[in-house]
Formats: structure tokens, C-alpha cells, sequence
């Protein structure tokens, strides 16, 4: 082989190869779900924001997983995502459907409710709506929830940058624990397909006057099967933690 | 060629070997005066500034404690950085000098008296090490569920109380959890909080654990960094010396938001921690109702009443429960 073509082979493979290490970085590394944008939707300093809780992720590749859902407010569909974006310095209105069955809380300090306020302004609290099967039962504002004595809580949603932290409430009965939805989003026509979400779970917080990106998790090990609980949806972005960006 | 080598003084070799005493007795003199100011600057005006400060006991001996490693590193550092430029000024090869450098033989003095230096330095950095792991108690690090070093540090007498100036040690849980720090005060109704609040000039123990994976309690300021393993009790003392806040960091990779796991914690009076754990304790207490009673470990694998939670509510798929064996994704 001449000169040239030796120098050329070895520039191409080492073109080849940056050109591999870019493709793994940006695919994988760097790959994030998308971004559910509120802040063209927000008025009057408030935003509206729709979350879910579902047992499962039908539309992944992961259908096992546990995850959350993010209302999109162009389409109004339920996204698989956990990222979301609201402006700054903003009362944010969240609405979390829980669709999971109940799971304890490790830790059950997480079990209350710090930095919030609900629509009738108690600070630290959540108003919560149980489904029993047949209907809604009446909304009340709970401010610290004991999952240990009556399993009444699926998952949390916490922003531990805004001392959030919000338990999602869950019926504790054995027939609607075990009357979980069989695809995710739970958007169906039916019970089994998630037209009832067993709990209707609404706050309100404060964005904080300046931008930045917060993160947000659940703190009950919800990955089951996974190393104590914390592997698989609890530590994938799009599952059961995400990004809140806040827009200056 | 071989007259030449003979008549000695005329080769390069022979030159070397002349001016070989001039340059040690440069090199030694260069050496001790740089060694001597080195060492003046190490100690007096960088060891004040080097880490972790002074805001604990621990912390305060640690600096110390870098600042003596630094100062008798300095002059190893000087001498081979002070030959290697010697070398490269003076003895490098004259153009078209194609001769070979003196042959080097060993020297048993020079053997023996860098055997015997480099052991003593190494034998009384440990003796000092030993001294310094002893007195600041354990010099904040982890020392298991059993410590040993506890000199300066007053009896766990009570669980239930504490008061100040009493020979009874403050007593702060730290647990580890993906991905937060909560900490829980056993003598002040076993509250569990996200804020870590603690009185200066009072001896601390920190009982480190954690809820799942291993994690690693870092108080940066504090100088304590103790290993937070799930099952297992880890104590570290410290004292605070100064008033104002630390950090709080995990150093041990711990998942995907392990770089979030940083915190703030604050040294404040004594009089003002009490205000502060008495109010906390107050505002706290339906909360601690449904804590768990105060345990130096948890283990997440045997947690009380997750079977009963589960027949109770008869959890047979994903949707709730930990750790079902029949799980197709158990590892």
C-alpha cells in the first residue's frame, strides 16, 4: 500500500471512531426525554401543571416499569416524559392522577408534605380524592400520611432544591390495589384501562424567582425487583425522576 | 585517544570530577537555604489555609496534620526539583562530547544514611499518625459500630436527654438514602429532619447509616467523612470550634442524583440549638409519631411489616410491595 492510502486509511478509522464516540455520547449519554414546555400556557402568574402515576409503561420498552406521565398542554395527552418546563416565580397548580397500587415508604419521614399549599391555603398540605371502585370520595386536605398503618401512599413527588415534597395517595384496599391498569398512559374507556385514577392528589407551589433546573424524584423505592428497590424507573429520566426548568 | 585518557584532566569525565565537589557544595547550600524558606512558607503562611480550615477539632488537627506532612515533604521536593534544573544547567553534554559520564558505584555511607533517614521519617510519621488518629477521637472518620478512639468525648449516658455541659454526648443520626440526607436527634424526642443544626464547643457523635446502597457522610468543614452502610452503624465524632455553616456532601457514587446529594448544615450557640431542637421537636411530633422507633440501623431487606402490608392487602404484582422474588427482573 503507498504512502497515501496508508495515511488516508488511518485518517478515515480515525474519523470513524470520533464519529462512533459522538453518536454514543449524544445518543445515549446525552439523550433526555422530552420537555413539556407550560410556560406559554401560564396567565395571571399561575400554571397548570398534570402529572400521572401509572403501574406500567406500555409505550416502552420497559412495560413493567412503574413510571410518570406529563400532560402535554399543546395536545392535552399524557406524555411519557418527566421533564417539564414552567417560568419563574410562578404559583404552579399540580394535578397528580395515581393510577399505582399502594408500596410503604422506606424512609416514612417522606410521608409529609412540606412546601406546599392547597387551593383553600393550608401551608405544607395536599388535598387528596380517593376512588373506592364506585366514586370519588370527598377531597380532603391531608398534611402527613402514615403508609405504614394503612398503605396509603404509591409514590412521592418530591423537589428536594424547593423542600417539596409530596406523597401521592393511594386507596388502601386490597381490591383496587390489585385493580391496576393495564397500559400506560392509563387513558382507556375503562376501569382496567385507567378511566379512574384511585386518587386525585392536588397542591400548588411557588417557582422561585430566579431560573434553574430542579430535580425531582420518588423517594419510595419503587423499582421493584431492582437492587433494593432503587434500580430500572427510579433511575432512568422519563420514569420516576425528571428535571423541572425554571424560565427566567 | 587512550594518551589522552591517561593524561586525566584534559576529558570531560576528568573535568566533571573536578568540578563535582564545587557543585555539591553549591547543591547543598542552594538546598538547605531553599529548604528553609520552603518550609517557612509551607508552615506559616499556606498550613493557616489549607484544608479542611478550622471549624472542628478534627478538622482543626487535620490541617495541622497536612501542614506537617507538607512541611517535611517540602525539602524532598526542593532537592529533586533543585537537581533535576541543576542537571539540566550545568551538566548537560557539550556539542561533539561523545565521551560516557563517570561510571557511578555504590557508596555504603550514602546507603546507610538514606536508609536510616527515609525509616525514621517513615516510623515517626506513624507514631505521629497514631497520636493524631487517637487524640481529635478518631480524627473524624468512621470507626465503626464500635469506637475506639473517643478520647475528649463524654459517655453515650442517655439516649432520651441531653442538656449542655452534662457528661452526656450529643448524639445526631445520619441517614443515607437515595438521594437526600435526613438526620434524627434521639435525645430530643427522636425527631427526623432534612436540617443538620449543631452546637458549637459541644463534642458530637454522628451515628452514620443507611436505607439502601452505601453512601458516604462527608462534613466537609467538619473534617468527619464516615462510610454510611445500610445494616451497619458508623460513629465519627467531632467538635465544632466555629460558628457559621459546612457542607454536607455524599463521597461515595451512589446513583444516578448522587451529585445531589448536597446539603448545608450550620454551627450555631449553644443556647440557640437548643431553641432550635425544642421548637424542631415541638413542630415535628406527628411526624415522629409514625417514625419508626430509633434504631441505629435499618435494614431496607427486613423492614417491619412490609409481608404484613402486603397480605394485608393482598399485593401479588409490581404495583406494590418491595422485593417480589418472583419478579422476572430480580437480579
Amino acid at each position: 500500500m503507498s504512502l497515501p492510502a496508508r495515511v488516508a486509511t488511518l485518517v478515515i478509522a480515525f474519523l470513524a471512531v470520533v464519529a462512533g464516540g459522538i453518536f454514543v455520547a449524544l445518543h445515549y449519554i446525552g439523550s433526555q426525554p422530552p420537555v413539556e414546555d407550560y410556560t406559554s400556557v401560564a396567565s395571571n402568574g399561575q400554571v397548570n401543571v398534570t402529572l400521572m402515576t401509572t403501574p406500567e409503561t406500555t409505550v416502552t420498552d420497559k412495560p413493567d416499569w412503574v413510571s410518570y406521565f406529563i400532560k402535554s398542554p399543546q395536545t392535552g395527552q399524557f406524555v411519557h416524559t418527566t421533564y417539564f418546563k414552567v417560568p419563574a416565580n410562578t404559583q404552579v397548580n399540580v394535578t397528580i392522577l395515581g393510577y399505582d397500587g399502594c408500596t410503604p415508604l422506606r424512609n416514612p419521614y417522606w410521608g409529609q408534605v412540606t412546601g406546599t399549599f392547597t387551593s383553600s391555603g393550608q401551608k405544607n398540605a395536599e388535598d387528596v380524592s380517593i376512588f373506592d371502585g364506585k366514586k370519588y370520595g370527598p377531597v380532603t386536605s391531608v398534611s402527613t400520611f402514615d403508609s405504614w398503618a394503612n398503605c396509603s401512599v404509591q409514590h412521592t413527588f418530591a423537589i428536594p432544591g424547593l423542600g417539596l415534597n409530596v406523597p401521592v395517595a393511594s386507596p388502601p384496599t386490597v381490591a383496587e390495589n390489585n385493580a391496576l391498569c393495564a397500559a400506560g398512559p392509563c387513558v382507556g374507556a375503562t376501569d382496567d384501562e385507567g378511566n379512574a385514577p384511585h386518587s386525585v392528589v392536588t397542591f400548588s407551589f411557588r417557582t422561585p424567582k430566579d431560573g434553574g433546573t430542579f430535580r425531582w424524584q420518588c423517594f419510595i423505592p419503587c423499582g421493584g425487583g431492582f437492587l433494593d428497590g432503587n434500580g430500572g424507573p427510579m433511575g432512568t429520566p422519563g420514569y420516576m425522576m425528571g428535571q423541572m426548568e425554571v424560565q427566567a | 585517544m587512550a594518551a589522552e585518557a591517561s593524561s586525566g584532566a584534559s576529558t570531560p569525565a576528568a573535568a566533571g570530577r573536578s568540578g563535582g565537589r564545587r557543585d555539591g557544595l553549591w547543591l547543598l547550600v542552594s538546598w538547605i537555604v531553599l529548604s528553609i524558606i520552603g518550609c517557612l512558607l509551607v508552615a506559616l503562611v499556606w498550613g493557616p489555609h489549607l484544608p479542611p480550615g478550622a471549624a472542628s477539632q478534627q478538622a482543626r488537627s487535620q490541617q495541622v496534620d497536612i501542614t506537617v506532612l507538607g512541611t517535611i515533604a517540602t525539602p524532598v521536593v526542593i532537592g529533586v526539583l533543585l537537581y533535576f534544573g541543576w542537571a539540566l544547567a550545568f551538566w548537560r553534554q557539550k556539542p561533539g562530547d561523545e565521551t560516557d559520564a563517570a561510571p557511578v558505584h555504590g557508596n555504603t555511607r550514602i546507603q546507610a544514611l538514606w536508609i536510616t533517614v527515609t525509616s525514621a521519617i517513615v516510623l515517626a510519621l506513624a507514631v505521629y499518625g497514631t497520636i493524631e488518629l487517637i487524640d481529635p477521637a478518631g480524627a473524624g472518620g468512621g470507626q465503626g459500630p464500635q469506637p475506639v478512639f473517643n478520647r475528649g468525648i463524654p459517655a453515650a449516658a442517655s439516649l432520651t436527654s441531653w442538656s449542655p455541659n452534662t457528661n452526656n454526648v450529643l448524639q445526631v443520626q445520619v441517614i443515607g438514602q437515595q438521594w437526600a440526607w435526613t438526620f434524627r436527634y434521639p435525645q430530643f424526642g427522636g425527631f427526623e429532619t432534612t436540617d443538620l443544626v449543631l452546637p458549637v464547643d459541644t463534642p458530637v457523635r454522628f451515628n452514620v447509616t443507611s436505607l439502601d446502597v452505601i453512601h458516604s457522610f462527608w462534613a466537609y468543614q467538619l473534617g468527619v467523612k464516615a462510610d454510611a452502610n445500610p445494616g451497619v452503624n458508623n460513629v465519627a465524632y467531632t467538635t465544632p470550634e466555629q460558628l457559621g455553616a459546612f457542607t454536607v456532601r455524599c463521597a461515595e457514587l451512589c446513583g444516578i442524583w448522587h451529585g445531589a446529594m448536597y446539603d448545608y448544615g450550620k454551627v450555631v450557640s449553644v443556647s440557640d440549638f437548643m431553641n432550635w431542637a425544642h421548637s424542631t421537636e415541638t413542630q415535628l411530633a406527628a411526624l415522629t409519631k409514625i417514625l419508626p422507633p430509633y434504631a441505629l440501623t435499618y435494614d431496607p431487606t427486613v423492614l417491619a411489616n412490609v409481608g404484613k402490608v402486603n397480605q394485608q392487602l393482598g399485593l401479588t404484582s409490581a404495583g406494590g410491595g418491595y422485593y417480589n422474588p418472583a419478579d422476572p427482573e430480580q437480579p
